[in-house]
Parts: C-alpha cells; structure tokens; sequence
C-alpha cells in the first residue's frame, strides 16, 4: 500500500469571471522512502497539489472531486482540528524561500521547542534537547550555540536547513518540499537535495519535491510527474521521463532546458505550448534604432575596467580605524571588446551584480577605472558630462515585477529614456519609436496602453528590454534576466536578446548564476567569487578545460542532466 | 547600542536647544517684557532699572546663555498675569494633564489593539464592520463635538458623571492625584474617552492593517503547515511582528495627546497644562508660553528616545546590525 495516496482529485477557484479549474483529475501515490517529483511551469498547479494535500488551499479554492488517503485512511474530509493535528506530525511541509519562513523575531531554538512540545508533548526541557539534536542533524555546526541565534544571523542556506528541522520536529512520515532549493545557490542546493536525500533513506520518509527545475529532478527523485495546466501528462521513473519522454509537452519541455554539455546556435522552444511569432518585419538597419550602429569605433576594446573595487561599510564609527568594510569587488579588471557578449558568472555575494550597477552608475566604485569608448568614466564628475555616456549603456534587471513602475502605462514606461535623453524630435516620432520598439520585442504595439500588472513575467521583461533599448544604446547590461523566468519563457526571451545582439550589434554584459545559459549566450565568461576574479576564458574552453579550482567545483555542480 | 543611544542623546541636546532659542525669541523679541511686567503708571527711570535689574540691556547671546542655564532648571520668570513663577504654575498643573493623557493612551492601547486585531482576523462578521464604522466615526468627528456629546449624554440627560474640572485631588506632597478618591476617578472619565477615541481608532486600523500583512507571510503560512494552532499563530507569531509600527505610531501619539489635550481641556475645564496655555495666549503671557513649548518638546524628546530603545527590545535584527554578522 502506498504511503500517500492522492486519487483522482480536481481542485477549483471559483472567481467572478467563471470558476477556475487549477487541478484536474490528478492521481499521484507516494510510497515510504520515496521521492516523487513534481515538475510543470508556473500555473501547472504543483503547489496546489501540495497545498490540497497539507489542506491548506487558498481560499476561496476548493477539492470537488478525488480523495487523499494517508496510510489508507481518508484525510482531505476532517475537521479542522483534525487536520491541524495532522500537519507538521505526519505530514511536513518545506517552503521555497528560507529567508521568509522564519518568524525574524524568535529564536531558532524557541521556534523548534513551540513546534515539538506541541506535537510530542514532551516539555520544553526535553523539546530543547531535541531541537538542538535535530538541528545538528540538518548539518548545523556548533548547534548548542547557535540555536540561541535569530534567524537573521543565518545564512539562505542554514535557514534552509532550520526549515527542515523544523519540518521534521515531529518525525513526519511525509514530506512535501514545494520549490525548496530554487531561492539558492547552486552549490548549497547540492548541500540541500544531499540532505534532503539522505532524510528519505534514513527515515523512511516519503517526499513530494515540487519544483519547475529538470536539474533537480534530474538529481534527486526516484520517479517523476509532469504536470501541465493542472492536468498530470506523464508519470514515471525519473531516468525513463527524462530519457525517453512519452507526452509531447515532456519532450518538449526537456529540450527547452538550456544544455550544459554543448552550445547550440539557438534555444529550442517549447513549442507544445504556443507558436511564439517570429520578428517583426522591421529592417533595424535602416530604422532609427539601427543607428546604434553608427557610433563611432574606438580603437581597443569598448569597455576597459582597471583594478576596479568596491568596499561597503558594514560597520560605522567616527574613528577610521574601527570602522568595517565589505569588499564586495576587489581589484577587478577587464576588457569588453565590440560586439561581444561578455559573460560573468558566480555564487550570490560574489559581486557580479556590483560589478554593473558600477559600470552603470549605479554605484560610485571605491577605487579603479572604468573606461568606455576610450574615455575615464570615474573622472567625470558631473550629470552633463555622464549623461551621454549612460544614454549608451542601458540595463535590464532580474526581477521583471519590481523593476517595472506598476502606475506607468508600457508606452510611458518605454518613452521616459526617450524623453529623457531627448532622443526623439517629437511626440510623434517618440511615440511611433515606442510601438516599434514593443513589435520588436515581441509584444505588439497594443501593450503601449495596458499596465505592467496585466502580463506575465516573460512579457514583463520583454517590456524591459523594449525600455533598455529606446535610448539606442551600445551596450546592454543583462543582470540575470531570465532567472525568475519558466523554461519555455527563458528560451523566448534568451533568444529574443540574442537576436536583437546580433541584429543591433550590440556588446552585451551578461550576468548570471546558470552556467548552462552563459553557455549558450556568452562568447567569453569571467569566473568570480567572494569580490575576486577567478578566470577569464573563452566559453568553450572555461566548459572543457576549466584552469581554476573554483570553475572546476561550479561545473561539477550543475545538476546532471541531459547528458544521456 | 550604546554609541547610539548617545548619538540620540546629542541629537535630542539639540532639538531641545533650537526650541528653547524659539522660545527665548518669543520671550525677548514678542513686545517689551518689561512693558508687560510694570504698570502704566512706572516711570522711564524705574522702567531702565528693571531692564538693568533683569539683565535686559546684555547681548543677546548672553541673555539667551541665563535664559538657557535657567531653563534648565526649569526657571522661566513670573507670569506676567499671575505674577508668580511659572515653574510652580506648571508643577500644579503638570499632574492634571499627564493624568489624563496616560490614562486616554491606556485605554487607546487597551481598546484599540485586541479590536484591530479582531477586525483583521475575522474581516466579516458583523462585530468587525461595526468596529470599523465605529472607527470611522472616531477619525472623522472632531474632538470637541466628541466631547460635547458625550457632556451631554452622561452628564445633562442621564447625570451620571460630571462634566467639568477634577473631583476630589490627593496631594501627595510633589504630585496630586484624581485617581485616588471615588470623585477624582468619575471625573476623568469623560475627557479620557474623548481624548483616546481618536487614537484609538488609529491604533485599531494601523493594527488591523499590519496584521492583515503579516498574516500573509510565509512563516505564518510555514507555521500553519507545521500544525501550530490559531492562537499562537496570530498572538504570538504575528502580533509581534506588527508591533514596530505600532509603537513608532503609539509613542508620537502619546505625545500629541499630551500637547493637544488643549481642545479636551477647554471642553472639560480640566485643570490642565492646555487650560492654561489657552488662558496664557488669552492675556499675552509669553513667559507660561516659552515654558510650555519648551516642556512639550521635552516630553516629545523623551518619548522619541523610548521608542527607539523599544526597537531594540522587540526587533533582534536591529540589536545585532552593531555586530558583526555572524554567517
């Protein structure tokens, strides 16, 4: 008999506009010891899966139809005290982001002792003990000290251990880990799904993983299901899914993952969902944005970066000498010649993003050179004299919700660097280079009136390159554009910024933490870490035949998959 | 920590001497002060000897040096009106007006925080939406219609309680109180109502408001997965992570309360500081005047200071931001 048994359960949101349907007659059991994945892009209903399973579905959302047996007995119809009886005792739950799951305001300890006096009713004494075992358990060094932390005074991946201490408080028999490494690094995601692993061996313990990430599910489940629009289209063991998929969507989606093993010219769409159109038929060569051309040619490379740093202070005081630092970039330097996709890659804290915000300004760097197109950008002091020299370098950010200003219409969003930098002579050419611009990048010029909240996150961040782009700038710095984004979306928009590169002639910057893109995107990568350069190189030669240790450790990993 | 609380001490040094500048401009520089201490009938001779007398003709920077050096402590001249020193005006009245305040917040805090937290846990029931209009009503009426309708209810129809001054006081040597005779409580009663109710209405929106967001929180959302149960979730996990807002908001109320129980006062005739700043504008009095701007800034000051070391109690993350980071 399985451990877990989910039963033909369809699940529903009823709305105003018509009820909707996110779940649909799902089957799904999970046996002791167990990992069962559970892979789909946004919206394919996974979590909700999870959430109708820990019977905590948002509200108004309901189950109309299917059962959930534990152990055989029925447990999607008991009262609520019976449930919440249930919940963290037999069944435990695992969240995505660590860094919001902990009340900031206790004690790791006090949180543990609340959640195991509570199910095991053994007194705080006793709780305390446990949890400090648990949490030595979990790989917490030293946790007689640091139990009595907040918190705060952990890092993502320890708090992500604190959470599944604290799902297994209570010795569950079920585990359901909803996206539980996406928020990490990927060399603490190893630590994590190793972790993760070994708890299911030891105890018996059954897991739900939930997660968009073929890598993980790669990695660690023994079988897996893959959802789509709230439908299960193909379930099976992990090797047999991934290797020979069965359902169209599957093979499609798998080969929309970026490859780690060899670069290819473009990135596969997965086409099952939408035909994605093909570019507009806008000859950029001869359109006003085509003129980013016609900038004038240095000789050398266009952006030279010369011991450039950046200290933070951590800690103030009107002494020198006891004032701390952070040495976010130490002494970084390097050359970006024309036309070249640049990429960096490296662990969070590792000072790529700083790196951009200095180019960009963002940041004024603490000591170095930056010089673009031959001139010293650090020694010009005032907004006129930069003005020009930002106008030719633009930015697209990470999160496509924040960066977007949610009150601005996509036409004012998109005409304000216009206007700003004055590029248009009118308001009818700013207008008419604001609805190319947004059929360049894919969206058509009827987003110019919608608002930002009204797409998704790919359509988003297509919006914040149509932006990027309206100052016709040379340079184009991508701060992991993609890493928010699904599979399929990623591929659309990878493909898109690719284009417009190639198109455009830009020279592009592009961070990111997913070796496999920089692959695929970038013609020379920089390796860092901890503010330092590791290693320059070619991409192929960095993927082939890393010389640093530290490029070495990144490529091991990445999460094998594919390589079949 | 420390180093802060000293930096907040130098920055409060320096709020409190601007405002005691403002208050010697307004001594010195708002009409003759000895014009308004002698009589018609005073010759120009004597009216030079005065001036010399009170140190009138020193420059201004010495002058302001003894207005400040007697500021501190707590000397500000006589009342022209009264002609006895303000201190001792002051100190009379000072326990009226700090009663009433204390006991309005009391019952704002009391009152206003389990009904924000009710109305954001159970948005729909009908005791909510009565709390909420209720509040409504709180935040829109003034408070002197407030309290005229309450004089008129509990005190000219049904002749419950009294509507004006303090009852019976205790004198307890350096303070008197209301609060220890039968007379002293019924009388407070009112004004305390009246002047609470708008800060209470704010306390149980804020509070309602903040809760609503961090009941959507992941780790209320995580605790729930865990099985703790309602009441923890909501008094224990979430309530105290509202409470940084709520006292920053508390602790500049409690301190308007103070400064303007003036409308109250007048409405009530208490006894109060208000009255007597009122009566103090009413005939020109500038010294009560300096004194109780300089008082009431004082009592700001000091609340500021509170509520930043309050920070520190509740919010772990801010006592160990002076730490190194342990990771």
């Amino acid at each position: 008999m399985s451990q877990l048994l989910i039963d033909n359960i369809t699940v529903e949101f009823p709305g105003r506009k018509g009820d909707f349907i996110a779940v649909e007659s799902v089957t799904l059991d999970l046996q002791a010891g167990e990992i069962l994945g559970v892979v789909g892009e946004s919206g394919a209903g996974k979590s909700t899966v999870g959430n109708a399973v820990i019977g905590l579905l948002q509200k108004p959302g309901r189950m109309i139809q299917g059962e959930i047996l534990l152990d055989g007995n029925r447990i999607d119809d008991l009262d609520e005290n019976l449930m919440r009886a249930l919940r963290g005792k037999r069944i435990g739950m695992i969240f995505q982001d660590p860094l919001t799951s902990l009340n900031p305001l206790e004690t790791v300890v006090e949180q543990l002792i609340e959640t195991i006096d509570l199910h095991l009713k053994v007194g705080a004494k006793a709780a305390r003990k446990r949890a400090i075992d648990l949490l030595g358990q979990v790989g917490i060094d030293n946790a007689e000290v640091r139990c009595d932390q907040y918190p705060h005074q952990f890092s993502g991946g320890m708090r992500q251990r604190v959470v599944i201490a604290l799902a297994l408080c209570a010795e569950p028999d079920v585990i359901i880990a909803d996206e539980p490494t996406t928020a990490l690094d990927v060399s603490v995601q190893a630590q994590i799904l190793d972790l993760m692993r070994g708890i299911c061996r030891d105890r018996n313990v059954g897991m739900i993983l939930i997660t968009h990430d073929m890598g993980v599910i790669a990695e660690v489940t023994d079988r897996v299901a893959v959802m789509y629009h709230g439908r299960l289209v193909e379930l099976g063991k992990t090797a047999q899914v991934l290797g020979q998929p069965k359902h169209e969507y599957t093979k499609s989606l798998i080969s929309a993952v970026p490859r780690s093993d060899r670069r290819i010219d473009r990135f596969p769409l997965v086409t099952y969902i939408e035909d994605v159109g093909d570019m507009p038929d806008i000859d950029l060569d001869a359109h006003w944005l085509g003129q980013a051309k016609a900038y004038e040619k240095n000789d050398g490379p266009l952006l030279k970066l010369t011991d450039l740093s950046m200290r933070f202070i951590t800690r103030h005081s009107i002494f020198p000498s006891k004032r701390q630092f952070l040495t976010a970039v130490d002494e970084v330097s390097f050359d970006i010649e024309h036309g070249e996709v640049f990429g960096i890659v490296g662990e969070s804290g590792s000072g790529k993003s700083t790196i951009a915000r200095m180019i960009t300004g963002i940041y004024q760097p603490t000591g170095g050179k930056i010089e673009f197109a031959g001139t010293d950008l650090t020694a010009l002091k005032t907004a006129k004299e930069i003005n020009p020299w930002r106008r030719q370098m633009q930015m697209v950010f990470q999160d496509p919700f924040s960066s977007l200003n949610a009150r601005m219409r996509v036409a004012d969003i998109v005409a304000e660097p216009i206007n700003f930098h004055k590029q248009a002579a009118s308001k009818e050419e700013c207008r008419e280079i604001v609805n190319d611009l947004l059929e360049i990048v894919g969206l058509g010029k009827v987003a110019a009136r919608k608002f930002p909240h009204e797409f998704s996150g790919g359509q988003r961040q297509r919006i914040s390159i149509a932006r990027a782009l309206a100052t016709r700038p040379r340079f184009l710095v991508c701060d992991e554009p993609t890493s928010a984004l699904d599979v399929s979306i990623q591929a659309q928009v990878l493909n898109l910024l690719k284009d417009l590169q190639e198109e455009l002639g830009l020279t592009m910057m592009f961070i990111s933490h997913d070796l496999p893109v920089i692959r695929q995107m970038c013609d020379r990568v920089m390796v860092m870490k901890d503010g330092k350069l590791c290693e320059i190189a070619a991409t192929e030669d960095l993927f082939n035949n890393p010389q640093h240790e530290y490029s070495r450790h990144l490529l091991d990993l990445i999460p094998k998959f594919g390589a079949s | 920590m420390i180093s802060f609380i000293v930096k907040r001490l130098l920055q409060s040094a320096l709020v409190m001497l601007s405002v005691a500048f403002i208050a010697f401009a307004l001594f010195r520089f708002v009409g003759d002060p000895v014009a308004n201490m002698v009589g018609q009938d005073t010759s120009t001779e004597e009216r030079i000897q005065i001036r010399k007398a009170l140190g009138l003709d020193d420059p201004v920077y010495i002058q302001f040096l003894n207005f400040t050096k007697n500021a501190v402590q707590g000397e500000f001249g006589n009342s022209f009106t009264l002609r006895v020193p303000v201190s001792g005006l002051m100190a009379q009245r000072f326990p009226a007006t700090l009663e009433l305040s204390l006991i309005s917040a009391i019952l704002a805090l009391a009152l206003g925080v389990p009904m924000g937290v009710y109305t954001a846990i159970h948005r729909k029931t009908l005791l909510s939406k009565a709390f909420m209009t209720i509040s409504l009503m709180g935040v829109s009426l003034p408070t002197f219609l407030i309290g005229i309708l309450l004089i008129l209810i509990f005190g000219v129809v049904l002749r419950w309680l009294p509507t004006f001054g303090r009852g019976d006081v205790v004198d307890l040597g350096w303070w008197s109180t209301g609060l220890l005779t039968a007379s002293g409580l019924k009388a407070i009663i009112l004004p305390a109502i009246t002047l609470g109710i708008f800060q209470m209405t704010l306390i149980m929106r804020l509070v309602r408001a903040e809760m609503m967001e961090v009941l959507r929180t992941d780790f209320i959302k995580f605790g729930r997965a865990r099985g703790l149960s309602d009441r923890s979730l909501q008094f224990r996990h979430a309530l105290k992570n509202t409470l940084i807002p709520v006292i920053t908001i508390t602790g500049l109320q409690v301190g308007s309360i103070i400064a303007f129980a003036i409308i109250t006062e007048s409405v009530f005739q208490w006894p109060g500081m208000g009255l007597l700043f009122i009566q103090a504008i009413g005939n020109a009095d500038i010294p009560i005047m300096a004194a109780y701007l300089v008082l009431i800034a004082f009592i700001f000051v000091v609340i500021n200071l509170v509520v930043d070391i309050l920070y520190f109690v509740v919010d772990p993350r801010l006592r160990s931001s002076s730490e190194s980071g342990s990771e």
